[in-house]
């Protein structure tokens, strides 16, 4: 079952290299830390060791030597943090080991790996959760450790204790801090001995009856939260806010925690009005030693997950930072943690007192912000402190320079409530990474977002002097980070990051509720330049870029006309999910070229007078880029074309789209398809075959083979992009064929149900 | 042996062509130089006299592409129809060029009654990377019916097909022929019969005939879907019947309507005049322009140009300075050419040989990659130039090497010298070279095309594969001063002279010419360049049938290969 593949070594060559960032970052800190004004007293010692600087941090005057490293490790995972995992190891040069699953034979991670292993098929629990296997894999592959990044096997106390058995290091804690830590009771428990603050609450890991619990909920006060026990991801999760609602909340709470966790078990505690959500890296060496990296906000979230972090967190005082960081060391030391982790505090923002959340015992994904202010890289600790080595800094040795974001790029829709999307990587094309700039990828262009794994696409890390200048680095960035294909949340980290409220610090968990009618502005009508991009991009991509030298001049005398004028007429109408208050709207541009190589392009929006550009010159100077002069502004526009597949009938909205990456902005427009085409397409649906018209879920197939059915009458119900599509019978007629049955995926153009037709 | 010998040519050939590809980024002697000072009073005068014929012809233009006028359109329109001429946008490759002909033709010709571009549009483009002849009715112009005007234009079109091996397209919207000039449309060789001849001949020589049938297509006029190879037709909008409802009612007492009679779905599924049925006008073309990229080797093979395009060294634009709106003033030949031809390069033959005024100049050259010799002259044509332009005819010919004349002829040189020089002999000479010389030609009347002069100069009864005018051009028996002297010499009623002599300057200009289809169109200079060379790549095309008759590869003549009848509709 395990298939070995040779791995393309050339492939890490075309990355990015976020160590570069990290160890530019801590040149920087070298030249700057003198000069520091902002009264920051954790730098206590000028730091000069040149294996610092280098981002080799190591502590010489330790009495105990140095341990080697693993020559060889597994990376339980995929996508960005397994790459990222990767590159390290390759720093170190220590050899990698990838494991997929059959849909990520061709993935990133697996062509940069030294080694890479099929586990099974595309769903987690048959592949980068089947424990058993990967330990087949680490014995065979030779491998001594194994890193779990994180979300699948990564706090899976079951997995780190089959790994002591079998004799192979797991990269990360203690299984006994990861069981106490993975129960929000216990770890509660600990914490409160440990002296470290928790919300005010009732816990317990016992199953209590309900009235117990009602009772402790009239003495806690109102507003208050319901948690599963073993909760996260914000399942199990109520807030209630007055006692008649306590009980079917109480009830949904733990229907969803059963569901969710096999546990029905939850406790309650005091809803915090105006939360931010406030973290701590602590890492934790065998020799009982823990050190605080300093803290991360992560305040701005939707549902319950995080989007965009920040390091330092902003607007604390010093008092505040250093509890914190006392506190989260405190708390590790009290479960001896071993390796990186994160404490997690809700801090209340009326005033400024923090209760202990959770401690998540992982390696982050936001982990690259600590790693930007503080020069270090985590992921070199881990395998430090994992093969037996002290920690590389001390606490007073670890920096805090400038500040740091990072945005997570999600395959969603934001404005169909942040609902992950799947799809084709159609187009990517990212900023250029830098000493400020890091990006953290996993899916190159041509990848497909599955729907089995987590929808994230990458990272962007940006590094500045203050926040300021970091988020400015952010945005410029995020501008610049084109992705074309499927949904993604990139428009929306931009008007995140263009904020009053998000610059002005006004960071809690309920940001994006609070803010959502600036953070998402009505969608306008396209702009006039815009369209008349994209009519030129259709126009001029017929054109090769460059012609063979014997050119006919029936082809380099390209839009010419004689006698004639050249005119085109393009129609173009915005995505009706998104345009919802006039959805059949259509802009209409005409393209008119009376003087040789120049063109004359009217855009006519609805409802508006039309606009006109004279004389403008335009190329291609890719395929999928226009350039072009409008109103004596030099404007270079990426298009990208995106298809639907040849097998499924056009309809308004299952036709071609152009996605416009304008000025910063991207704009998607679809080309309504010709009258005649969708003639064909009703014809073709009368004849009784039903299609699926997107890559879906069947929901529910409501008739079988030999039912008599009527015209209009519901047949299939599918599910995409979390919307539901209810496919009719065209035709009154008999069942001849049903090719799904409920809870298939299905891909689009799939025949799903036949009618045949009964005159 | 002959495979390896030949094949050291070709490799000796694209060798030396390449080394001369090299060093003609550097000066060569065959380099024009030119001598045009932008700024002279002379030039500023002359250009802005050309300025305003090309406003003049840009605003005729453009009110001919109107048709039928706004309503006309609309009503079009409200019918869910595209316009005649968004059809041929459609129809045609996005971005590539397309030479409209004589899209003047009729102006003014009907007293009373403006039929714009004679109701039929034609020209030449690129469908599905094929060069095809398009022939579009504009119904939206009386409904698309022929008058005298629109069956010249639609035979004219023909011939350029049948010359140049152009695949046809029709795009058919016509109530056949305007019955009230019956008389000048109907009977004789170069009337309405002619076309449906010429369909027939063309698809025997292997010249696809497709048409796509957008509305009615009635009596004559149903012969033309009914004689193409091809026929697509537009369901609930296209009709084709010998007789409509009306008179098949008063012929035979049936009563029926449209679409028993003709529909689109009654000859697709019963009587097979129409081999695919489209849904709309859009469908209609996009079919069209898929039967075209089928029609494999019957579509001609491409015409590759014989070295890369270079531009000309200079600015087209001086074209309009350098010549004027004066046909009286003289041209230097040698700089209109020099911004006509590739890299400005003219290898002139007997240079020093029959330039006493600097009359003739003929060279070869290169344009738009493509090989040609260029006639030009300025003027009057004198016994030494005629014998030039006779031995440099037969060079071409010999050479297969398309001819192109550069025409601005006041006519042959008169007098006693000249005619005891033997003008006549010496003239009649060159009009038997052009008349016989085998190789395409392309006409170009730059300035005067006078007398004589327009038989030498390869003058519309030569055949030339193309003619063109500019909107300065003249055309008439002898130049207007030299026309009032010689009335003033016949005629008794001074008072007529004047009136006489305006009549004549009108009928010979550019518009009056081409409004009588004795040109293919009137091109602005800066487009000079342009047309020539599309005209070369078109006339360097060959044709299926050409292939396979072997032997006569120029033009290949009826039944030459034996097949017979071309395509029956079954």
């Amino acid at each position: 079952m395990l298939r070995k593949r040779a791995t393309r070594f050339a492939a890490h060559r075309r990355l990015p290299h976020p160590e570069v960032g990290a160890v530019i970052a801590s040149t920087r800190l070298l030249h700057t830390a003198p000069s520091r004004s902002d009264g920051s007293s954790s730098v206590s010692r000028p730091l000069s060791r040149a294996t610092y600087a280098r981002g080799f941090a190591t502590v010489p005057d330790l009495p105990a030597p140095r341990k080697p490293l693993f020559t060889k490790i597994l990376i339980a995972n995929r996508g960005e943090i397994a790459c990222r995992v990767i590159r390290t190891c390759r720093k170190l040069g220590i050899s990698t080991v990838a494991v997929y699953s059959d849909v990520d034979e061709n993935a990133l991670h697996v062509q940069m790996a030294d080694e890479a292993y099929c586990l099974g098929p595309a769903p987690s629990a048959e592949s980068y959760l089947r424990i058993d296997k990967i330990v087949e894999v680490a014995k065979r592959s030779g491998a001594q450790a194994i890193h779990p990044g994180y979300g699948f096997l990564s706090e899976n106390a079951k997995f780190a204790e089959r790994l002591a058995a079998e004799g192979l290091v797991f990269i990360g804690p203690g299984v006994q801090a990861m069981k106490s830590m993975g129960s929000k009771s216990e770890s509660k428990d600990i914490m409160l001995a440990a002296g470290v603050p928790c919300v005010p609450g009732y816990h317990t890991s016992e199953p209590v009856p309900v009235s117990e619990l009602e009772a402790q909920a009239t003495k806690l006060g109102y507003p208050l939260l319901i948690k599963a026990v073993l909760g996260g991801g914000g399942k199990g999760m109520r807030i209630v806010r007055s006692a008649d609602e306590f009980l079917p909340a109480l009830e949904s709470a733990q229907r969803e925690a059963l569901k969710a966790f096999s546990d029905e078990r939850v406790l309650i505690e005091r809803w915090i009005e105006r939360p931010r959500h406030v973290e701590v890296q602590v890492f934790g060496d065998s020799m009982g030693n823990v050190v605080s990296l300093w803290e991360r906000d992560c305040s701005v979230q939707r549902r319950h997950q995080k989007i965009i972090e920040e390091a330092p967190a902003p607007g604390l005082s010093d008092e505040v930072r250093k509890d914190l960081s006392d506190k989260a060391v405190a708390a590790a030391k009290a479960v001896n943690y071993l390796g990186a982790g994160t404490v997690e505090f809700i801090l209340d923002c009326d005033t400024d007192e923090f209760y202990f959340m959770e401690m998540n015992t992982r390696l982050q994904v936001e982990h690259p912000v600590t790693e930007m202010i503080t020069g270090q890289d985590l992921v070199q600790w881990q395998l430090e402190v994992a093969s037996g080595n002290p920690l590389p800094l001390r606490q007073e040795e670890i920096p805090r320079i400038g500040h740091a974001f990072e945005a997570r790029i999600y395959a969603e829709n934001p404005r169909n409530d942040f609902l992950p999307d799947v799809g084709p990587l159609l187009y990517k094309s990212t900023p250029q990474p830098s000493e400020s700039l890091r990006l953290e990828e996993g899916f190159p262009q041509g990848s497909n977002i599955e729907v089995y794994y987590d929808p994230l696409i990458s990272k962007v890390v940006a590094h500045g002097r203050d926040r300021t200048e970091a988020l400015r680095i952010l945005k410029k960035a995020l501008e610049e980070y084109h992705v074309a294909g499927l949904s993604t949340n990139v428009e929306f980290l931009k008007s995140l990051a263009g904020n009053e409220a998000f610059i002005g610090q006004e960071l809690d968990t309920g940001f994006i509720a609070k803010h959502r009618a600036e953070l998402f502005p009505p969608i306008s009508v396209p702009p006039p330049d815009v369209l008349a991009q994209a009519a030129l991009f259709l126009l001029l991509r017929e054109q090769p870029l460059q012609l063979p030298s014997l050119s006919s001049p029936w082809r380099s005398l390209a839009f010419r006309r004689f006698s004639d004028i050249y005119e085109r007429h393009f129609r173009f109408q915005q995505d009706p999910l998104l345009n919802q208050e006039n959805p059949s709207a259509i802009s209409e541009v005409t393209v008119v070229s009376s003087k040789p190589g120049l063109f004359d392009i009217e855009v006519k929006n609805p409802n508006q007078e039309p606009t006109t550009f004279w004389d403008v010159k335009a190329q291609m100077t890719s395929p999928t880029t226009v350039s072009s002069t409008l109103v004596s502004q030099k404007v270079h526009t990426t298009v990208v074309q995106q298809s639907p597949p040849p097998t499924v009938l056009p309809t308004a909205t299952t036709t071609d789209r152009l996605h416009v990456f304008h000025e910063g902005h991207k704009t998607t427009l679809l080309i309504p398809p010709p009258n005649y085409l969708l003639q064909i397409a009703a014809e073709v649906m009368s004849s009784g075959v039903i299609r699926a018209p997107m890559p879906s879920l069947v929901v529910d197939v409501r008739v079988r083979k030999g039912d008599e059915v009527k015209k209009g009458q519901t047949i299939v119900v599918l599910e995409s992009m979390k919307t539901e599509i209810v496919l009719r019978a065209e035709v009154d007629g008999v069942v001849k064929v049903v090719g799904c049955k409920k809870g298939d995926m299905v891909e689009e153009g799939k025949e799903l149900v036949s009618i045949k037709d009964v005159p | 042996m002959a495979v390896t010998m030949a094949t050291w040519r070709a490799n000796a050939h694209a060798f030396c062509r390449s080394t001369m590809r090299t060093r003609s980024r550097a000066y060569h002697p065959s380099i024009i130089p030119s001598k045009v000072v932008p700024s002279s009073e002379d030039f500023v005068t002359r250009a802005a006299a050309m300025n305003a014929l090309v406003g003049e012809l840009d605003a005729l233009t453009a009110h001919a592409r109107l048709g039928g006028g706004k309503k006309a359109m609309d009503r079009m329109r409200s019918k869910g129809k595209m316009l005649p001429r968004e059809r041929i946008a459609a129809l045609l490759d996005p971005n590539t060029p397309f030479i409209e002909l004589s899209a003047l033709a009729a102006h003014d010709v009907y007293p009373g009654e403006s039929i714009p571009g004679a109701g039929v549009i034609t020209g030449i483009g690129r469908i599905s990377g094929t060069e095809c002849m398009v022939i579009c009715n504009d119904a939206t112009v009386k409904g698309g019916s022929y008058y005298p005007m629109t069956i010249k234009k639609h035979l004219r079109a023909q011939e350029i097909a049948r010359e140049n091996l152009l695949p046809c397209v029709y795009l058919v919207e016509s109530g056949g022929a305007a019955l009230p000039y019956q008389a000048e449309v109907f009977p004789d060789v170069g009337h309405f019969g002619r076309g449906f001849y010429n369909m027939a001949q063309m698809s025997a020589l292997g010249i696809p005939q497709v048409s796509v049938v957008h509305g009615i297509s009635v009596a004559g006029g149903a012969y033309t879907p009914a004689m193409s190879d091809y026929v697509i037709i537009v369901r609930n909008q296209g009709h084709i019947f010998l007789a409509g409802p009306p008179l098949v009612k008063a012929a035979t007492g049936e009563v029926v309507d449209e679409e028993f009679l003709g529909g689109g779905e009654m000859h697709a599924s019963v009587s097979g005049v129409v081999d695919a049925l489209a849904r709309d006008d859009e469908d209609g073309i996009a079919l069209a322009r898929t039967a075209v990229g089928d029609l494999g080797a019957a579509s001609g093979s491409p015409a590759q140009p014989d070295q890369p395009p270079e531009d000309p060294l200079y600015p087209a634009s001086e074209l309009h300075g350098l010549v004027g709106g004066d046909v009286r003033q003289a041209i230097d030949m040698r700089e209109v050419i020099a911004r006509i031809v590739d890299g400005s390069r003219f290898r002139e033959f007997k240079a020093d040989y029959g330039t006493t005024l600097l009359t003739a100049s003929d060279g070869f050259a290169h344009i738009h990659g493509y090989h040609c010799g260029i006639i030009a002259n300025n003027g009057v044509l004198f016994s030494p130039s005629a014998l030039k332009a006779t031995h440099f005819i037969q060079l071409c010919s010999q050479r297969k090497i398309p001819l192109i004349f550069l025409v601005n002829v006041t006519g042959y040189m008169v007098g006693s010298k000249a005619e005891r020089g033997g003008i006549a002999k010496d003239g009649a000479k060159m009009v038997r070279a052009v008349s016989c010389a085998d190789v395409p030609k392309l006409t170009m009347v730059i300035g005067g095309s006078f007398g004589a002069g327009n038989y030498g100069m390869c003058g519309r009864a030569y055949s030339p594969r193309f003619l063109w005018m500019w909107p300065n051009a003249k055309i008439s028996v002898m130049g207007s001063g030299q026309l009032s002297q010689v009335m003033a010499g016949i005629s008794k009623d001074p008072s007529r002279h004047s009136e006489l002599q305006s009549t004549i300057e009108g009928q010979s200009t550019a518009l009056y010419a081409t409004a009588r289809l004795w040109d293919d169109g009137i091109i602005k200079p800066t487009d000079s360049r342009d047309v020539l060379g599309l005209g070369l790549s078109l006339a360097k095309r060959q044709s299926l049938v050409a292939q396979l008759s072997r032997g006569s590869v120029s033009r290949p003549n009826w039944d030459g290969h034996n097949t017979g009848f071309g395509v029956f509709r079954m």
